[in-house]
């Protein structure tokens, strides 16, 4: 894996051994079988991530008692080969109800042969989130948060040195 | 001079940088007063500020005859770090699901 990082968007990519349309699947309608299970704005308890497979359609996540946080919108879908969604998360990590502060994620699946596949994500516009680097460390703060995870992820990077994805 | 993973990252994962991004974290500081109350010589000092500058962590201003440093007010750089980590996070586990479930296996519902 390796990831890089232009001024306002962040890059990673990852080869998989699974084809590009298997790759597809899972990355979008199996969304919910790979998500960090933390990394949820949800209030209840999580039940299902949806993928809704077009364009227009929403990414959310739906709890137990039937709330649902609708975190994303398909704006490009192109089965087996990409798709781009919005990220309508704030840097409080809560949802951003403001069309003009969302960020987007651009996924590409591009196959390195018929078992193996590149796949290449790109979180860019991250500037439209606005000022706030302030709440954004509050918010991540704790439990996983900024501070105390971005300390424990240098203790880590020390102590692995190559085993850092990405570096 | 050592080579450094040039993400935001990588430059607060040596310990020296990190602590400088803290302290600037909660005020912003010259690079005399960094120097102070660090372990390290004010050149030194001066070498980690400029290697958190290249990477966006970090801006300077004139005050008067000074110069202050402090953490990015923007956020952009802090957004990319979480974010780095998040995706590196989110596409390892992603690789180990889709490579442990079959091509024909039905993912939709689990």
């Amino acid at each position: 894996m390796t990831s890089q990082t232009t001024e306002t968007a962040v890059q990673t990519s990852v080869v998989v051994s699974a084809s590009q349309e298997h790759a597809f699947s899972v990355f979008t309608q199996g969304i919910g079988t790979w998500w960090p299970p933390d990394h949820h704005i949800l209030q209840g308890e999580l039940a299902e991530m949806v993928f809704e497979p077009h364009v227009g359609g929403a990414v959310y996540d739906r709890a137990t008692d039937g709330s649902e946080c609708r975190w994303g919108r398909v704006l490009v879908y192109e089965p087996p080969h990409r798709f781009v969604i919005t990220w309508n998360i704030s840097l409080q990590w809560q949802l951003e109800s403001d069309s003009d502060k969302v960020s987007e994620i651009e996924v590409t699946f591009v196959p390195e042969s018929d078992t193996t596949t590149r796949v290449e994500l790109t979180h860019r516009n991250l500037d439209r989130h606005g000022p706030g680097w302030e709440q954004m460390r509050d918010a991540v703060g704790s439990p996983d948060g900024w501070q105390s995870g971005l300390t424990r992820f240098a203790d880590q990077a020390a102590a692995s040195g190559s085993a850092r994805v990405g570096s | 001079m050592k080579t450094y993973d040039r993400s935001p990252l990588g430059v607060l994962a040596e310990p020296t940088r990190l602590a400088i991004f803290e302290l600037l974290a909660e005020q912003p500081l010259p690079v005399g007063e960094l120097a102070a109350r660090l372990p390290i010589s004010r050149p030194a000092v001066s070498q980690h500020l400029k290697i958190l500058k290249d990477v966006g962590l970090v801006v300077d201003r004139a005050e008067g005859t000074r110069r202050l440093y402090q953490v990015d007010p923007s956020g952009v750089a802090e957004l990319r770090s979480y974010l780095d980590r998040f995706w590196n996070l989110a596409l390892n586990s992603f690789k180990a699901v889709v490579e442990h479930t079959g091509e024909n296996h039905d993912i939709a519902n689990h």
